[in-house]
């Protein structure tokens, strides 16, 4: 495991070294104010002191003789060069977003009890280029048990083969779900093979580092393979007993289109590291996932479908016989209008610590989405834990976000 | 496990370094919009090769992020974006999964087409999202003006001028042809929307500011009563008044909105609606960017001259 941290730090160092070796190709200059033709003329000398000659001799170059509809410069000069928007003082700063996520829950839960009203958490997000060689994302989690680094990391973009080194605290690249935040999933809750063999709701965040590499592969097949290593300090997961036990995870996935309006994701996912119950005892674990989309470029607007799966196995090794336990989930969320989606869950997992026990769920939900801003969900979850115990819940989500409009996330 | 799956990878892995070795001296381009690829092809002739990622009938605002796009991305030596925050929900993350530092933005291979052009409604003071989905840099949709087709076709002949040096000829010839055709376009555009000018017609989204202003035409109203929000029973009831009042003859829409609302509106006011493409590709017939502009002005001349409409 060692071995691999040095082997990610070489990555990195060659990474650098490559970016401050390799000279820009042609020069790219800093942004600078549009010279618009329909400014005032450049200053002049003032009349009105005609005694003190201006220090300044020449007065700045007149702007450019074009019209308002030729480009500025012309054939062979940069046109990056020139920006229509006035620089912003603010330029600089981090995109800042936050989003909030508002629960109430209704009914009973006799194994996980919840409160009646929860602002589950507000997170906020940092995100900015660093410099040339490096953009750097931070989101915190506000909620009442305080303050929490959901993840912060810095990724190193300009890497020689292709490469995209990523480190700091970050979700691991384990299944599908597990990379998503709470917030874009099409559930307020996340299921419970996350809950039973993740650890928690929070899922596998951890510090550490992760290679990416993309693989193209015949016929416009999008392929992209992770290697990643852990400090292995993961809440009811991972419990690193001394600083050289790393957690590790790799996830290999395969992306393609069916035409516009059809795709389907794949990918496996295998990963490990050590569970503290004896400073030995290892966990490991492996995923498959697979999301189908659907979603009509033209002719039906607003009609869309995404059916998602994943089967999680756990080997848990303790103090008695090591558990092996999986969990699986499978939902379809389908779009009924332009801001209205439907969505099914069916979820089923045994418990990591107790391969025995299990616990299933079912749920429907109902989304709203008044803008690109805005949700608003109900969701009915049924879940029967182990023992036999139903938990009958409605769940109403409220979720908001203001600030920097970041990217959707697919 | 592991052992299996090595050998698998490795397998796909060499097979996709052969596979993806190509090479000729293509530039690869790849454009945001239909649009764009459409000229880029005009001016750069056979020494081009462009893919657009979002198709001329689906809503440029709301292009999904498909990982297909990052191995388009990742081969471009050139991309060219409308800017103005039109692509912001969806090809940063692209761009940087791409690993491709020729197409990042400031790179040489990084082309905002919106420099230079005439760009209309940018907000001016305090922009809230009270306002609807505003674009604060001003509105995005202004490669439906002729004329900003024109700027845009300079500047991509400068950006592939500048990667391709050996071309500029090609280039600088290509670009005249396009710029002649263009103008030819124009005085029949005009010809046949020119005895309309003074026309007021009600749009579905904000996507057509630089194309009424071209041809002398405005925008009554909205059925959208902000960016982006789907339109509100009063709101429709307001502007079925004013359209009654004002006797606005034609509602534009967008092929990729619901047409129930738009057509209960033509209904009820005796407006014709007419699906206007916006981009390049949105219908068969809208071939490349010149032939946008036949589809459009015929439709919309054709809808003026049966409502009899004298301006």
């Amino acid at each position: 495991m060692r071995s691999v941290s040095w082997a990610l730090a070489g990555v990195l160092a060659a990474g650098m070294a490559w970016g401050q070796e390799t000279p820009a190709p042609t020069p790219s200059p800093t942004p600078a104010p549009a010279p618009s033709p329909a400014a005032a003329p450049p200053p002049q000398p003032s009349p009105a002191a005609p005694q003190e000659p201006p220090p300044q001799p020449t007065p700045a170059p007149a702007p450019p003789e074009t019209p308002p509809a030729t480009p500025p410069g012309g054939l062979g000069v940069p046109s990056n060069v020139f920006s229509p928007n006035p620089v912003n003082p603010t330029f600089f700063n981090p995109a800042i977003a936050v989003i909030g996520n508002f629960l109430a829950t209704a009914g009973h839960n006799p194994v996980v009890p919840t409160k009646s009203f929860q602002l589950e958490e507000s997170e906020i997000s940092f995100q900015a280029i660093v410099d040339p060689y490096a953009r750097a994302d931070l989101f915190l989690s506000f909620s009442n048990s305080g303050v929490d680094v959901e993840e912060g990391y810095i990724t190193f973009l300009h890497l020689p083969w292709d490469l995209i080194v990523k480190a700091g605290k970050f979700k691991a690249q384990f299944g599908k779900i597990n990379t998503l935040h709470l917030h874009v999933l099409p559930w307020p809750d996340e299921p419970l093979p996350i809950v039973n063999l993740l650890g928690s709701e929070e899922g596998w965040a951890d510090e550490g580092a992760s290679v990416s590499k993309l693989i193209a592969l015949p016929g416009d097949t999008f392929s992209e393979i992770y290697g990643q290593v852990f400090a292995g300090n993961v809440d009811n997961l991972f419990d690193a007993p001394s600083a050289s036990k790393l957690s590790w995870n790799s996830q290999y996935r395969v992306y393609r289109d069916f035409g516009d309006d059809n795709n389907v994701e794949v990918g496996a996912s295998y990963g490990g590291g050590f569970n503290g119950v004896t400073t030995d005892t290892r966990t490991d674990l492996q995923n498959f996932h697979m999301v189908y989309r659907w979603k009509p470029l033209q002719g039906r607007p607003y009609r869309s479908l995404i059916v998602r799966g994943e089967f999680f196995r756990s080997v848990r090794q303790q103090v008695g016989p090591t558990q092996i336990a999986t969990g699986y989930f499978a939902s379809a969320d389908y779009q009924l209008a332009r801001r209205w989606f439907a969505g099914a869950r069916y979820e089923w997992s045994g418990r990591a610590a107790d391969a025995t026990l299990h616990d299933r769920g079912v749920s429907t939900a109902l989304t709203f989405m008044p803008s690109e801003f805005s949700v608003i969900r109900g969701e009915y979850r049924r879940r029967t834990y182990a023992g036999g115990h139903v938990a009958n819940e409605g769940i109403l989500q409220i979720q908001y976000a203001i600030g920097a409009h970041g990217a959707h996330p697919f | 496990m592991k052992r299996h799956l090595f050998p698998v990878v490795f397998v796909l892995a060499s097979a996709l370094v052969f596979a993806a070795a190509p090479l000729s001296a293509t530039v690869h381009v790849v454009t945001s919009l239909q649009d764009f690829a459409s000229i880029t092809d005009a001016v750069g002739g056979k020494r081009v090769e462009t893919t657009a990622l979002a198709r001329g009938y689906q809503d440029p605002h709301f292009v999904e992020p498909k990982p297909s796009f990052v191995l388009k991305l990742s081969r471009a030596d050139l991309l060219v974006v409308a800017g103005l925050e039109l692509e912001v929900g969806y090809l940063p993350p692209l761009i940087d999964q791409s690993r491709n530092d020729k197409i990042r933005p400031g790179a040489a291979g990084y082309l905002d087409a919106s420099n230079g052009c005439d760009i209309l409604e940018k907000p001016t003071g305090t922009v809230t999202r009270a306002m609807g989905d505003v674009h604060p840099f001003g509105n995005p949709h202004y490669w439906l003006d002729p004329d900003n087709g024109r700027v845009i076709a300079r500047a991509i002949a400068a950006k592939l001028t500048e990667i391709d040096p050996s071309g500029a000829a090609d280039y600088k010839a290509n670009l005249a042809a396009f710029d002649a055709k263009l103008a030819e376009g124009e005085k029949r555009w005009d010809a046949a929307l020119g005895p309309y000018a003074g026309t007021a017609l009600v749009t579905y989204h904000n996507s057509w500011p630089n194309f009424l202003k071209r041809f002398k035409l405005t925008a009554a109203g909205y059925i959208e009563p902000k960016p982006g929000i789907p339109p509100s029973p009063s709101h429709i009831v307001e502007l079925i008044n004013m359209m009654m009042e004002k006797k606005i003859p034609v509602i534009l829409m967008e092929p990729y909105f619901d047409q129930k609302t738009p057509k209960s509106v033509a209904d009820k006011t005796g407006a014709s609606l007419i699906t206007f493409i916006p981009s390049v590709g949105g219908v068969p017939e809208a071939k490349d960017y010149i032939a946008l502009f036949d589809y459009d002005v015929k439709l919309l001349a054709d809808a003026l001259a049966a409502k009899k409409v004298k301006p």
